[in-house]
């Protein structure tokens, strides 16, 4: 099982142009209708009292429970998005034309810029309540898992073997039954897999979701970030490695009671006829599934989805074409005419956003910056790449030593780097250290792992008939790397290389731009002008800067990654 | 009396519109009836339209002209009675044997008690006792596909539509099977009234069947019907079962002056559908039957069980054979011309030559990708152009099959070279 990448790289050719275009116009549409309204609504929620937080150790529980409960609830709103976008995605050609292009733009949309308007938004709805801030939290969160989740779920559901289809029509099973008890099991495993992934992943957004100031409004959720964000403002490194030990322990916690179960249980739904050589353990599973208690739990449901079963119509047969012509005709025209408007709406908004407040000098300004971070992002993965490639073929090729180091290594992908950074931060301001420079390596801080795990993998996969014959031949040194080792690991290279670039990018706007007491440390780059224009709540800029990142990561992902991922699937995917 | 009427097919039609317009059609003016009793089989090559004909009858797609009648109703959605067996076995892999087993009966809505008691005893009557837990990937292939039969027998259908069931198992695996199959159906001890079987195995045919119908290729329509008289069970010794399956190997490869063609490939210059053949296998064959005891011509049938293939796999070659002229056929006997016994007496560097002299002869495309290629300045053009020219005349799956096929003859015969990284032709190979 391996990491999707992103819509952009993985779908080959399924993309009409013309719809990633008006999808980004649709989804930055959003953005300034929220920005625009939530303007207004500045001022009186300034009112808003925060808690007032302790930096006792012995508050930590309480705080880890809580960013813990928050991560949770954003996962089912993410399993919930799941079910009901990628399949409608999946089951109408008409809603996927413009559905995929959508996940797309907002996969390449950086969680972090988005947050202050987005937070705005849900004060509003709740205002002068925590709720809504609890609410907005929940939502960051669940923008860092549910588009990942929903496009596995999509590409599963495209691609469920035809004659278990078939099999499942013939034995006269409804459209209803099929997809709880063909299409979805068959999809569990890939779903399972990447809703851990996007976990590990959103520890970072979590922990800065929890303390955030826009404008003059501060907002503070109890929580682990929080707790850090004060740690940060009162200068108290003590405090700061509790927090790292409480989530390090949170981590494995959600890694026992949560994932390894999961993933064990997936591996069940292995559409693979051959037995895993080594099926994955899971002690809470095995307790569940020997005390039955999660049968007694489960036993209603499924009466209950049986029973649904029986009220589903029974299943058709397909037209050896379509429906008539007319019929479809009528159905494009309404479905592609409500999309019109709707992108004209989007883009009349955008324009007037736009012509009101930004200047074509602020443009160039973004663009500038953002090529600075993106040669800072390019550079800090190409030495990433150089550093963990070498030490990940060398772990991957020792099988005991993998199995000790690749857990290690999945886990300081899912430690929210971001709880680092003050070590740095001191660091820098300690020694007077030019920022430009020193503040970029914690952009790749948390996202460097994925390369190294992904080595591993790929290392360990290595087919030993491969290396026989290298050591049959003396192949040696240097030509054992270039004609051995590196294509061998390549595609899980490329895999984990697009997972790290990706994810810092939306590092970039944490790691740009860092506190440390009444300190603060700016590097020059698109991620602090986003921070920059924040914390001024100038939303103009917040929108700019947005669409700027999101560009910048859609271009890359086109141009530079897509055909790095395919050329290396073709050439060098050992099947 | 007239035994009653299963199945009713007439004149059934079917057609996949062409990337580039138009129809390409797979099914064509098929009739095929099915009474109570009755195994009948399909037999034909891949791509001959006999596993559609199957999906019509199930119910999974609806035939663009022509009726299915099953019972004296019109099949309009998968029907009550009528169960599949599939060649990849279709099982659900996170369903334990008896769960898989059960599926069918639960879509029945039938209440649980008896939903068990039937699992129970259709897995007895497989022969699966004691594996009714056990997870389809911890199985063998021929347990697997027992799963495949328990499971399409368990709701008792009228018929039992079995696609190559047997063709994805190893030879032993699948005689037992068969054996087994044939056994219970004989003893009347299967819930079920009549079959139909698709195959490509002319053995298993004439084995199990009492029609066979032959299918012909692009379009598929069926060409000849033979019935196959002897008594269950049978013996693959007895004379009248070799007599009958040398007959179906000359129907299969008869030469007719009207009507489709079997034994050509499909279509002619650049609608030429073609296999991909490798050329190892052009060579194996001539040279085996250039050699003793068959000294330049043989029977297909000795051919093919001497080589252990099924006519999905030897038909394409001896097609091959002919397309280039290096051999011919008539009466399922293979007789190589002098074109063939020289390239079977050559050394490696004379057979390319040959080889590249017959492509650009009876190849029309491989000649035609020469001459672009000689004609461009750059000696170079990118495959993108030859699958848009192949698609013309057939479907984007063809195009790549055809041209892949394309391809590997022409490097053997340094006709030019290919490189997939880049996707373009050139004139030149590394020196």
């Amino acid at each position: 099982m391996k990491i999707l990448p992103p819509v952009s790289i993985s779908a080959r050719g399924l993309l009409p142009g013309r719809w990633d275009v008006l999808a980004a116009v649709l989804v930055f549409g959003v953005i300034v209708v929220l920005a625009d309204e939530s303007r207004s609504l500045v001022a009186p929620l300034a009112t808003l009292k925060s808690n007032p937080l302790s930096l006792s150790p012995w508050a930590l529980p309480e705080y880890a429970l809580r960013t813990t409960l928050r991560m949770l609830a954003a996962l089912v709103v993410s399993l919930i998005f799941t079910f009901t976008y990628a399949t409608w995605a999946a089951k109408s050609a008409r809603a996927g034309t413009v559905l995929i292009p959508l996940l797309d733009i907002l996969q390449s949309i950086p969680i972090l810029g988005y947050l202050s308007v987005t937070y705005l938004f849900f004060l509003a709805l709740a205002p002068g309540r925590v709720l809504g801030a609890e609410l907005a939290a929940i939502f960051t969160i669940f923008t860092s898992q549910a588009w990942n989740m929903a496009f596995s779920f999509y590409q599963s559901l495209r691609t469920v073997p035809p004659e278990l289809e078939e099999a499942g029509r013939v034995f006269g099973l409804s459209a209803w039954a099929r997809f709880w008890r063909i299409e979805t099991p068959f999809a569990m495993p890939s779903l399972v897999w990447n809703m851990m992934m996007s976990m590990s992943g959103s520890w970072f957004f979590v922990v800065w979701s929890e303390a955030i100031t826009v404008g003059h409004t501060t907002i503070t959720l109890p929580g682990i970030g929080s707790y850090i964000a004060l740690a940060i403002e009162r200068r108290q490194l003590s405090a700061i490695f509790w927090a790292v030990a409480a989530m390090l322990i949170v981590i494995l916690i959600y890694d026992q009671l949560l994932f390894r179960p999961l993933v064990t249980w997936a591996d069940r739904f292995r559409f693979e006829q051959e037995q895993n050589e080594e099926p994955p353990q899971s002690w809470v599973l095995t307790m569940f599934r020997r005390s039955q208690l999660i049968d007694a739990v489960a036993a209603p449901f499924k009466q209950a989805l049986r029973w649904s079963y029986r009220l589903a119509p029974p299943p058709q047969v397909l037209p050896p074409m379509t429906r008539s012509a007319a019929w479809t005709r009528a159905g494009d025209i309404f479905w592609y005419g409500l999309l019109t408007l709707l992108i004209l709406y989007a883009a009349w908004r955008v324009f007037f956003f736009v012509s009101i407040g930004v200047s074509w000098s602020e443009v160039i300004e973004a663009s500038l910056l953002g090529l600075a971070t993106m040669v800072r992002v390019m550079v800090l993965i190409a030495l990433a790449s150089v550093i963990w490639t070498p030490i990940g073929i060398y772990v991957g090729l020792r099988p005991k030593l993998s199995r000790l180091v690749q857990p290690i290594a999945q886990f300081l992908a899912a430690f929210p780097a971001n709880i680092l950074f003050p070590f740095a931060v001191s660091a820098i301001v300690t020694f007077s250290l030019n920022p430009d420079i020193w503040l970029s390596p914690l952009m790749v801080l948390g996202t460097q792992w994925y390369i190294l795990f992904n080595v591993i993998a790929g290392a360990s996969g290595l087919p030993s008939e491969l290396r026989d014959a290298g050591a049959n031949f003396q192949v040696r040194g240097w030509l054992w790397w270039r004609k051995i080792a590196l294509p061998g690991v390549f595609p899980f290279y490329v895999t984990g290389a697009i997972t790290a670039s990706g994810g810092s990018w939306n590092a970039a706007i944490a790691a740009e731009w860092v506190n440390w007491g009444s300190h603060t440390v700016k590097a020059h780059g698109l991620g602090a002008y986003i921070q920059d224009a924040t914390n001024a709540g100038d939303f103009h800029r917040i929108v700019l800067g947005i669409a700027v990142m999101s560009a910048l990561v859609a271009l890359a992902n086109r141009i530079f990654w897509r055909p790095l991922y395919w050329y290396a699937e073709r050439k060098y995917r050992l099947t | 009396m007239e035994t009653p009427l299963l199945l009713d097919v007439q004149d059934v039609y079917r057609a996949f519109p062409k990337p580039g317009g138009g129809e390409l059609s797979v099914l064509e003016g098929v009739d095929l009836t099915l009474k109570e009793g009755e195994i009948v089989g399909l037999l034909g090559r891949s791509g001959s339209g006999k596993s559609t004909l199957l999906r019509l009858i199930a119910g999974l797609a609806k035939p663009n002209g022509g009726t299915v009648t099953y019972l004296g109703h019109e099949v309009d959605g998968p029907a009550r009675g009528i169960a599949m067996v599939f060649q990849s076995f279709a099982l659900f892999p996170w369903l334990t044997v008896l769960e898989n087993v059960e599926l069918g009966l639960e879509a029945l809505r039938l209440p649980a008690d008896e939903i068990r008691k039937r699992a129970l005893q259709a897995i007895d009557l497989i022969g699966l006792d004691g594996y009714e837990s056990a997870y389809p990937r911890e199985l063998s292939g021929g347990m697997r596909q027992r799963v495949g039969f328990a499971r399409a027998l368990v709701v008792h259908p009228n018929i039992l539509l079995m696609d190559e069931p047997f063709s994805a198992l190893d030879v032993l695996t699948a005689e037992n099977l068969r054996t087994d199959f044939l056994e219970l159906w004989s003893e009347g001890q299967l819930p079920i009234k009549g079959v139909i079987l698709v195959t490509h195995n002319i053995e298993e045919a004439v084995l199990m069947c009492d029609r066979v119908m032959l299918f012909s290729t692009n379009p598929g329509r069926i060409v000849t019907e033979i019935k196959v008289p002897m008594r269950q069970p049978r013996d693959r010794q007895d004379p009248a079962f070799g007599a009958l399956v040398d007959q179906i190997y000359v129907e299969m490869t008869a030469r007719r002056d009207k009507g489709p063609k079997l034994d050509r490939i499909a279509g002619t210059g650049f609608a030429m559908i073609l296999p991909e053949v490798p050329v190892g296998l052009i060579s194996g064959l001539i040279e085996t039957v250039c050699a003793s005891p068959y000294n330049g011509k043989a029977d297909l049938p000795d051919i093919a069980s001497d080589l252990q293939m099924e006519i999905d796999e030897l038909f394409p070659v001896v097609e091959t054979l002919q397309l280039l002229r290096m051999a011919e056929v008539e009466d399922a006997e293979i007789r190589l011309t002098e074109t063939g016994k020289r390239f079977a007496n050559e050394e490696t560097d004379e057979r390319k030559r040959i080889f590249a002299r017959l492509l650009i002869r009876y190849v029309p495309f491989a000649a035609h990708i020469r001459r672009v290629l000689d004609e461009r300045g750059s000696h170079t053009a990118p495959k993108s152009r030859f699958i848009d020219e192949l698609e013309d005349h057939m479907t984007p799956d063809m195009a790549e099959q055809t041209l892949s096929a394309v391809i590997g003859w022409a490097r053997f015969g340094e006709l030019f070279a290919y490189d997939d990284d880049t996707g373009m032709f050139d004139m030149e190979n590394p020196a």
